[in-house]
């Protein structure tokens, strides 16, 4: 991962409140606008909802809860971005919330490190690596874990002791 | 996507062969002899050999050669079809079967399966010459005097299929005239150079008779048309003088007036063939199920139009509105058309299981089938494949009678099982029904008291105790077989037959046998619903488990806070408030409604606010994350473009139970 002669990761950056994060352009499909909400009782709150993308029933993902960040209110900047990733196997079109959306970027994976085991409010393998830019820190989340954990930050898991700061 | 893997291809091809093979066999068990058969199976067992060589499957190919080396011999009338040759093919065809698929299959299994081949084709009598049926009909010092014309179907050049080396062939049966008859050559330059236009006509003198010359045709002979004629000698009109004019681009005004009706009726032929093969195209079920998808989206897509033109004064609009609804709603139904297939399919896949059975239990066991033109979406028959398969052995196993039972309780010695399948409205109807010992209700109900399913001393209605039978680690069997009752048996089957929105029921009488009833839904992929709404949010409820809709009068709301039920027609129905189930935060309509739907055995009412009406659409899967909630089947997506979740009523009720645990607390 380190090797100096790797190419470039096209990445599509976007925000949610003020972190940067970025996602493998080629996971992708589509940036929506807002589009209306079908709540599924019981569903966990990561992923509250579904949408009706282009004729398909997909479940819209809030990344923020897995990053121990609360839910906001939809702003004019708030888009829906669908993305392909397998879920259990299967590979599936999933909407993830964010609050605004940038542009692709080219992120060196020279300048990536892997997150620091300490001081670090978030669950460390929701996150692939971190990016440095322009002295910034960009986010590239390990959405398989996440994912895989349903979003469930160390905070939901224990409740009683706050976030696991 | 065009270019399929040849080896799959192959694959599939080969299971069809088996599968044709198989049905070959088993025939024969009970017309041994019979002539059609014994061909049809060589003939599968050659192709496979063929193809298997082919494509490099060498152990599948060297294998099949025994098998079909030992039922050339039978076709020859040197080894009669007995029971134990069709027993031994059968092992080897499962054999063959794993070498197709690339199992691992051990070498010396197969070389077991060849030496009790070899053994069988050894021991037996010198079969009673089932060749030798039709004597010669026209002899002439020993020689049968043939005339054949036989016409191939316009496309087997393009399979492959040779003409000249047939001829070949039936010149080596001895003296041989050909003439080639070009009626049927169209002019120039509608031509198809791949096509084959020709017919022949055939004047072969020889010492073999008629089985050697369909010999010749042995691999064509399904799709092409043959007349064999024994003609005598002195009076050889026709043929004899066609000869003379043989040229084959030179059509003599002889064989053309003489022949002229046979090319029409050659043409007819290939007509026939080609309605029977050569129409049908076969498409992986992937892509049905994409242009299904895509029929489903333009079913949406029309409703949102329907809604824009019903709002809009323009009139065109509004005609090409409704003209478009006819042409989607067609070609819905259109699709789902494509996607049925007939149950004979499935049903076909038992008889080598009924076999197998019968030889392990020492039971005879008779199946029969009814209503195999019923049809069943082709998903929907492929998941129903296993569970009919433990139906069918719990019914051999534990259902069926030994010989000696079933001959003192004065039943014939041969057990009946009897799959039915029958349409019902938009669901079909499978039973398999036995004739055996029905369910013993003691053992059932002691075995229940063991597992601690029951009580002891509990009070259950006798429907009540049968539906035990389903649940999760029931099993009556004393002695457990290999066949069934390894515990897994029906609470799997239960639970595969509700994955499909069908309904399991087992009802049996002592001593004169059971039937269980599959009712399941034509499709899994269209639902008609009753569309309600509960707060903001709106939902489906599978219209096939709606009873009835009544309203909730505000003292019965009242009155039920610490019981929630309603007396409907002398009966306590319960119900669940789906308000509070799924939460919603708004307080409740004032004119709330009950949906009674009928889950199981069990009558429970859904408290909603509002009732919008039917609603047929297309069901769209859940996402992992939301199939783990449970209480939903799927969702469907509304006229205006809005997602509503289809309720999935079975875990919606028993989640009731639990009472009333907000649907929330689970995330």
């Amino acid at each position: 991962m380190t090797s100096t002669a790797q190419p470039p990761i096209e990445a599509l950056t976007f925000d949610l409140q003020g972190e940067t994060f970025a996602l493998e352009a080629g996971l992708v499909r589509e940036v929506l606008d807002l589009l209306p909400e079908t709540d599924v009782p019981g569903a966990p709150p990561f992923v509250s909802s579904v949408i009706n993308f282009r004729g398909r029933v997909i479940p819209l993902v809030d990344l923020r809860l897995a990053f121990d960040m609360v839910a906001a209110a939809p702003t004019v900047n708030s888009r829906i971005v669908v993305i392909e990733h397998e879920l259990d196997g299967e590979p599936t079109l999933i909407g993830l919330r964010a609050d605004k959306v940038h542009e692709v970027t080219a992120i060196d994976p020279a300048v990536t490190e892997d997150a620091p085991r300490v001081g670090m409010l978030w669950r460390t393998d929701f996150i692939r690596r971190l990016a440095r830019r322009d002295g910034d820190l960009i986010v590239i989340p390990d959405l398989e874990q996440i994912f895989a954990a349903r979003g469930k930050s160390g905070a939901v898991v224990t409740p009683l002791f706050g976030p696991s700061s | 996507m065009t270019a399929q893997d040849p080896v799959e291809t192959f694959r599939q091809e080969a299971q069809e062969l088996l599968e044709q093979i198989e049905q070959g066999l088993l025939d024969l068990v009970h017309r041994p002899g019979e002539r059609d058969l014994i061909d049809a199976v060589f003939r599968g067992l050659h192709t496979l050999k063929g193809s298997g060589a082919m494509f490099g499957f060498d152990a599948l190919a060297a294998f099949t050669h025994h098998c079909e080396t030992a039922f050339d011999r039978v076709r020859k009338g040197e080894v009669p079809a007995s029971p134990d040759l069709v027993t031994v093919v059968l092992a080897a065809q499962d054999h063959m079967r794993a070498l197709a698929e690339g199992r691992p299959a051990s070498d010396a299994e197969g070389q077991a399966l060849l030496d009790r081949l070899q053994q069988v084709v050894a021991t037996a009598a010198p079969a009673q010459s089932v060749a030798a049926e039709a004597p010669p009909p026209a002899t002439d010092g020993g020689l049968n005097h043939w005339h054949i014309r036989f016409s191939l179907p316009a496309d087997a050049l393009v399979n492959g299929t040779r003409p000249l080396p047939l001829l070949d062939e039936l010149r080596e049966l001895g003296e041989c005239r050909v003439v080639a008859i070009t009626d049927a050559v169209p002019p120039l330059k509608d031509l198809v150079s791949s096509q084959c236009h020709l017919a022949w006509d055939v004047t072969l003198i020889t010492p073999h008779g008629r089985d050697a010359i369909e010999d010749v045709f042995l691999f064509v002979i399904d799709d092409m048309t043959l007349d064999i004629e024994a003609i005598t000698p002195s009076a050889p009109a026709t043929a004899d003088a066609a000869p003379e004019v043989a040229p084959v681009r030179d059509v003599t005004p002889v064989a053309a007036t003489a022949s002229s009706d046979d090319g029409t009726a050659a043409q007819a032929g290939e007509g026939r063939a080609a309605k029977a093969g050569g129409d049908t195209v076969r498409v992986p079920a992937e892509r049905l199920d994409e242009m299904m998808d895509r029929v489903g989206e333009l079913v949406i897509a029309q409703s949102r139009l329907k809604q824009l033109a019903a709002s809009s004064s323009d009139i065109a609009l509004r005609a090409v509105a409704e003209e478009i609804e006819r042409l989607a709603s067609e070609m819905r139904d259109t699709m789902m058309v494509v996607r049925m297939v007939p149950i004979a399919q499935l049903f076909g896949r038992f008889r080598r299981l009924i076999h197998d059975l019968a030889r392990d239990t020492g039971k005879a066991i008779a199946l029969s089938t009814e209503g195999e033109g019923t049809e069943l979406d082709k998903t929907v028959i492929e998941r129903l494949a296993d569970p009919l398969i433990h139906l069918i052995r719990n019914a051999a196993d534990h259902g069926l009678e030994t010989p000696e039972q079933r001959r003192a309780a004065g039943k014939p010695e041969a057990g009946q099982i009897v799959l039915a399948a029958r349409q019902s409205g938009a669901e079909v109807v499978i039973t398999i029904t036995d004739d055996g010992r029905g369910v013993d209700r003691a053992r059932v109900r002691a075995k229940a008291e063991e597992n601690g399913l029951i009580q002891p001393g509990q009070v259950v209605s006798d429907g009540e105790l049968l539906q035990l039978i389903f649940a999760p680690g029931f099993s009556t069997a004393a002695t457990i077989t290999n066949l069934s009752g390894r515990g897994v048996g029906m609470d799997v089957v239960k639970r595969t037959i509700e994955g499909l929105r069908g309904a399991i029921e087992l009802t049996s009488t002592p001593g004169e046998g059971s039937v269980v009833s599959l009712r399941i839904p034509l499709t899994l992929a269209i639902i008609d619903g009753l569309l309600v709404r509960v707060g903001a949010g709106r939902f489906v409820i599978p219209l096939s488990s709606v009873e009835e809709c009544v309203e909730l009068s505000p003292e019965q709301d009242r009155r039920s806070t610490g019981r929630s039920l309603i007396t409907l027609r002398d009966q306590l129905v319960p119900f669940i408030r789906l308000r509070q189930l799924f939460a919603s935060g708004q307080p409740a309509d004032p004119h709330q409604k009950v949906v009674v739907v009928q889950a199981g055995q069990e009558r429970v009412g859904l408290v909603v606010d509002q009732i919008l009406g039917d609603h047929q659409t297309v069901i769209k899967a859940l996402s992992g994350f939301h199939a783990e909630v449970g209480a939903f089947s799927g969702a469907t997506i509304l006229g205006d473009g809005g997602v509503a979740l289809i309720l999935d009523i079975g875990s919606l009720v028993a989640s009731g139970q639990r009472q009333d645990t907000p649907l929330r607390a689970v995330g």
